[in-house]
């Protein structure tokens, strides 16, 4: 909290776990296209190569449209900024975390928020048919995912009886069990996260088909470094909702002292985790088949019952537990 | 008297005086109107906010007995914390709708329209509200109540050579004295149990449970007719757009919030000890109005009707927070209902920041570009950029986005719902985390709802000519809106200084206030304990900021810096032209879609002559399931009554002879 | 004079007025019923002038000048005028059954006198007595409303009620407020302009006073015509 808590060690770590999201949110993206590629018998693209595309949209020319005005410009930094910022609030290698006083999970969802709205927005500022489309797909989305986020993580903080995210793992590392309203809430999280981070079976990151595209269709008219900038805080929001399954519910290894062993271990488990969840992605995303616009509803909608089951089954049954 | 009722009095005289001078204003001669009226307008709302703000600093109560009324049911004024806090909102916003209106009412000088009524019932409309949130009687109350609904009248009825504004102007009319007599009558019943119509006598009688139960259903009816609650709201959408901008700002900013203080008057202050049975009531019909406010309000094309069934769901939030701290005082968690009822009015304070400055922002349109239809706006940010500014912080501030200020109190609403597990019935533990997630859901969705109009309106391309030809609006709408921006940034970023305000008033409502909320500093936000919840709007502001700069400044380290303008992507075909734009009715059809069970969807495409036209109708399913039923038994039991109603006096009077016998008879039993 | 004497002097001129009631009931000649009328109003100023001596109330002096003035003389004068000015002081306006309104008129005096035998049991007999035919005159009043057509002859009714009321407030209660008497004669006073600016548009729209013609707001009527 304020103050006393706060000494030079933590703000070091802290800082550097911040600085961490933005470099392996890359890698994460990478390993997923090269667990793809193999699941299809191809030798795929080098786990690095998202991050080399990033380099190299930076370098290159950045083109805006006659039409555009300057919310067109700054939506890039503010999207990055506010994925950025959300995804610090999140524990990564430890709950010793004081960004995430700064921000409980409720702030996270709401940073998220912003940084959609102003995509949404960015999308419908040239004034071509396609931005408006994705922005009016992203907000359906959006619209339905975005309530089964929040009462997802409410019934994690109802157990724990905090929204810090930090206190919540800390709750679910000490005495948290398994029980059948985390179950419902890693269902619905799982789901909320395939449709917020555009993965199939609700969107396609590969695509460029009109009929099909949400997130693409927004930020088809970016280019050079403000398409640098949107890709890469769609890469950290993918990072960040995989850390989020994989330190809350299964938060083993992660650091609980400021001692740079436990950080050593904390980084490794965490590798661990996010490569098989990586790795269940592109299984996933092998084995299904994207879903047609109109039944993304019914996957949403499962997705937000799911978590207001969770979330009732633990008001009503596991008072006390 | 003391100075703070020297204050206080000005606020209603000033109302009075703009009042008085708006008649004089002309269309030839509106110098009274727009240099003399306004500015005393203004003046009010100042002397309002400050003896708001005084009696709030106060804590405790004054009374001030006025020499007017009857002489058993004398005129006596009350301020308490309750009453400055809601005076502070009014004021704020009067302020800004008044310097508002300076440019706002040049639009009117042209028409045909009568300056005398505009400038006579303004001032009219806000003596009446600042009498109900001063009166400390029935009688004044009730007094003032109709005052504010009768000017208001004449406000909606301002623009009345269309037939659409005179027949919202009647609803309105209708809707207002449904409202003023259900809580005539709950006053009646308060009345009945203290012996008197002061609100001392009835704040010390204490009814039965039957009877509290009554009263509140009656007020709870009657000021939820007046708050815009479904299924009651009919009449809010219609008055709300027909009323010129600057005073739609004040009827959704301020009229909605009186109805809130009246509410909380009688039922938090007046009935005596709550019950949580209530709470249920009132959380139910808050979720109810909070979704289907969403969803009428994202289907709508025109952007001030848009803002008044956004009005519903934000009023609707904001009973949901009154319903949470009901159900928590009335079983025994003062701190938690304390929590709840700040989490409500900071709510109330932000809609009435941001709904006012949305509705300046229609206004601002509406003057420059003659339009209130989305379909036919855009491209406005690059034409009228101040405007185009503000709306947006408007938009993300209704849409509850950090750091802006609605989220910070549907945080607060949040974190009081999370404490669910306190509670001990099962039927509570159920219902309030559905209605959690139904807040979820409805603020998500008025994301969607102020993505499509921001973007419909002020971005991309202008879809017809006058809208291209819009310009900048004068220097004191901009000035007006720009206070009101300011007023949701600092309520967005600075939230403990606000609670430790607001928590003034559970502390003197229920005697308990939020001891922990600024505990930590003014930089964080703590309503529970630290470890429970923090949320630090300051920190999240300063990280932005910094982190926003980093990256810009690492970027454009970059080797390329330059940016070269071009044609936007037309897939190798014919450039885009601005109706192939998705407009406002496009972008909602996915929801629509999704959605379209809860609304009375009527989508048809006629193939006619001249091509196939499309032709869409979105109604109000309370329309059919709650009006027309009512509408029904009244027509019956009407057609009953016109065979007592022969048309003959003689007839009618022989009725009053009989019943005077009969009663005359009836009182010898 | 004893009081006793007062007040059975009281009673007579009360009965007399009351007696008044009954003429502006019955009587069909406008004129006629006018002069009944200002009859009734002269009575009442009697008694609050015979009140006034017996009670010593200086006010109701003043009181009794005040009705004796507009009740007696002003009202009167201007509905007299009014009939001639529209022509109708040969007017007849008789009731549907005379004799059964003066029955119903009877049973209502029976009915005040039986009303208030238990409302003042512990009082005076006077007392009972003046409330008892205050009420007949008032319920007199509000009958003639009923059964009369003619408009003039309906104000007359109205006007005679509010001698009624008058005359109860005046000697059970011994007069009412000043502030009340001059608000409630205003109003009278007003009421009487009114009427008659009623009565040329009434006349002038439907071309008659008589009231049964003013059921044009019978909706059912028009469903079937």
């Amino acid at each position: 909290m304020g103050g006393d808590a706060v000494n030079a060690a933590d703000t070091v770590l802290a800082v550097a776990q911040a600085l961490l999201w933005p470099l392996a949110a890359p890698l994460l993206v990478g390993w997923v296209r090269k667990a793809k590629a193999m699941l299809q018998n191809r030798r795929g693209a080098s786990v690095l190569q998202p991050a080399r595309n990033l380099g190299k949209l930076f370098a290159k020319e950045t083109r805006v449209a006659h039409t555009a005005s300057p919310l067109f410009r700054v939506t890039p930094y503010i999207v990055f900024t506010a994925t950025w910022l959300a995804a610090a609030a999140v524990p990564l290698l430890s709950t010793h975390l004081y960004t995430a006083a700064l921000a409980d999970v409720i702030v996270v969802a709401g940073l998220l928020g912003l940084a959609r709205f102003f995509l949404a927005l960015a999308g419908m500022d040239v004034g071509t048919a396609f931005g408006g489309m994705g922005a009016s797909r992203e907000m359906m989305v959006s619209g339905m995912a975005e309530p089964a986020l929040l009462m997802a993580v409410f019934t994690l903080a109802m157990s724990a009886h905090s929204t810090n995210l930090s206190s919540v793992v800390d709750h679910q590392l000490t005495g948290g069990t398994l029980l059948p309203s985390m179950l419902f809430a890693l269902g619905s999280l799982i789901l909320v996260a395939v449709a917020e981070t555009g993965r199939i079976p609700i969107d396609n990151p590969t695509t460029h088909l009109e009929l099909t595209m949400i997130h693409e269709a927004m930020v088809l008219e970016y280019s050079g470094r403000h398409l640098a900038l949107l890709e890469w805080a769609a890469q950290i929001r993918l990072l960040l909702y995989g850390t989020l399954i994989a330190n809350v519910f299964f938060p083993w290894g992660i650091a609980t002292t400021a001692h740079p062993a436990a950080w050593g271990i904390a980084l490794a488990a965490l590798a661990g985790k996010l490569l098989v969840l990586g790795a269940a992605l592109a299984v996933g995303e092998t084995v299904l088949a994207k879903k047609r616009l109109f039944q993304a509803p019914a996957f949403l909608s499962l997705a937000f019952l799911f978590a207001l089951i969770g979330l009732i089954s633990h008001v009503i049954l596991e008072q006390g537990l | 008297m003391s100075a703070l009722w020297v204050i206080a009095m000005a606020a209603p005289g000033l109302a009075l005086a703009s009042s008085l001078t708006g008649v004089f204003a002309t269309a030839r001669r509106p110098v009274p109107l727009r240099f003399l009226s306004l500015p005393l307008f203004s003046l009010s709302g100042l002397a309002a906010l400050l003896c708001g703000a005084m009696a709030l600093a106060n804590g405790g109560s004054a009374t001030l007995q006025l020499p007017l009324g009857l002489p058993w049911l004398p005129w006596q004024l009350r301020l308490d914390a309750l009453s400055g806090f809601f005076l502070v909102l009014l004021g704020a916003l009067t302020l800004a709708v008044g310097i508002y209106g300076v440019g706002y009412v040049r639009d009117f000088e042209r028409g045909r329209d009568q300056l005398p009524p505009l400038g006579a019932f303004s001032g009219l409309f806000l003596l009446g509200m600042e009498l109900v949130l001063m009166a400390d009687g029935a009688y004044l109350f009730m007094v003032a109540w109709e005052l504010m609904t009768l000017s208001s009248y004449f406000l909606v009825a301002f623009q009345h050579d269309h037939a659409a504004n005179r027949r919202a102007a009647f609803l309105y009319l209708l809707m207002g004295h449904v409202s003023g007599l259900c809580i005539l009558l709950a006053f009646g019943v308060l009345a009945s149990f203290s012996g008197s119509f002061a609100f001392a006598a009835m704040r010390a009688a204490h009814p039965d449970f039957l009877w509290a139960s009554v009263a509140f259903a009656l007020a709870f009816t009657g000021f939820g007719i007046k708050a815009g609650l479904v299924p009651v709201h009919a009449w809010l959408p219609e008055a709300h757009p027909a009323a010129p901008s600057h005073i739609s700002a004040l009827m959704s900013g301020a009229m909605l919030k009186v109805a809130v203080y009246g509410f909380l008057r009688v039922v938090f202050d007046l009935i005596g000890p709550l019950h949580w049975q209530w709470g249920v009531v009132v959380l139910t019909v808050g979720s109810l109005s909070a979704l289907l406010g969403v969803l009428l309000a994202l289907m709508q094309t025109d952007l001030k009707r848009l803002l008044a069934y956004s009005s519903v769901e934000n009023l609707g939030i904001v009973f949901i927070g009154l319903g949470l701290s009901l159900i928590f005082l009335g079983t025994g968690h003062r701190l938690l209902g304390a929590l709840a009822l700040v989490a409500a009015l900071y709510h109330a304070l932000n809609h009435a920041l941001f709904k006012g400055l949305l509705f300046m922002g229609a206004g601002a349109i509406l003057h420059s570009a003659h339009e209130r239809d989305l379909d036919r706006m855009g491209g406005l940010l690059r034409r009228m950029p101040w405007t185009g500014t503000f709306f947006l912080i408007g938009s993300l501030a209704i849409s509850g986005l950090p750091p802006l200020n609605g989220f910070v109190s549907e945080w607060l609403t949040f974190q009081a719902a999370l404490q669910t597990w306190q509670l001990h019935s099962g039927l509570l533990r159920t219902l309030i985390p559905v209605a959690a997630a139904v807040l979820a859901l409805s603020a998500a969705l008025a994301a969607a709802a102020f993505v499509k109009a921001y973007g419909v309106a002020f971005l991309g391309r202008a879809r017809t000519r006058h809208v291209r030809r819009a310009r900048q609006v004068p220097v004191s709408m901009r000035v007006g809106q720009g206070l009101l921006a300011l007023g949701c940034v600092a309520a967005g970023v600075f939230p403990s200084p606000f609670i430790a305000w607001i928590a003034r008033v559970p502390q003197s409502l229920l005697g308990s206030g939020l001891p922990q909320a600024g505990a930590q500093g003014w930089l964080w936000l703590t309503p529970v304990s630290p470890t429970t919840a923090s949320y630090s709007a300051p920190g999240v502001l300063f990280a932005l900021l910094v982190l926003a700069g980093l990256t810009a400044w690492l970027v454009h380290r970059g080797a390329v810096r330059r940016v070269r303008r071009s044609d936007a992507w037309d897939c190798g075909l014919t450039p885009p032209t601005p109706r192939m734009q998705y407009t406002a009715t496009g972008f909602a059809q996915p929801l629509r879609r999704v959605f379209g069970a809860w609304l009375r969807v009527d989508e048809q495409v006629e193939i006619a002559g001249s091509g196939p036209r499309y032709r869409l109708q979105i109604a109000d399913r309370s329309l059919a399931l709650f009006y027309a039923p009512v509408v029904r038994v009244l027509d019956r039991l009407t057609r009953l009554v016109t065979r007592i109603q022969a048309g003959n006096l003689r007839v009618y009077l022989a009725w009053t002879l009989g019943t005077l016998l009969l009663l005359l008879w009836v009182v010898t039993l | 004079m004893s009081v006793q004497l007062l007040h059975s002097l009281v009673l007579v001129l009360a009965a007399l007025a009351l007696f008044a009631a009954f003429a502006v009931l019955g009587q069909a000649r406008l004129l006629a019923a006018i002069h009944a009328f200002a009859w009734q109003g002269a009575l009442v100023a009697a008694v609050t002038l015979t009140v006034a001596v017996a009670e010593s109330a200086p006010e109701l002096y003043f009181s009794a000048v005040l009705t004796f003035s507009l009740k007696a003389l002003l009202i009167p004068w201007m509905l007299h005028r009014l009939v001639r000015r529209l022509g109708l002081s040969r007017h007849l306006d008789r009731p549907q059954h005379p004799m059964l309104a003066t029955v119903f008129a009877v049973g209502m005096v029976m009915f005040a006198y039986w009303l208030v035998l238990p409302l003042v049991q512990s009082s005076l007999a006077f007392t009972r007595n003046i409330v008892a035919i205050s009420l007949a005159v008032v319920l007199i009043g509000l009958l003639t409303l009923v059964v009369r057509r003619q408009a003039v002859a309906q104000v007359l009714g109205f006007m005679a009620m509010e001698n009624g009321l008058f005359l109860a407030a005046v000697s059970a209660t011994h007069g009412m407020p000043l502030v009340v008497e001059l608000g409630v004669a205003f109003d009278v006073l007003i009421a009487a302009v009114l009427f008659g600016v009623f009565f040329f548009q009434l006349r002038e729209s439907i071309d008659s006073l008589d009231v049964d013609r003013l059921d044009r707001l019978n909706e059912a009527r028009e469903d079937q015509p």
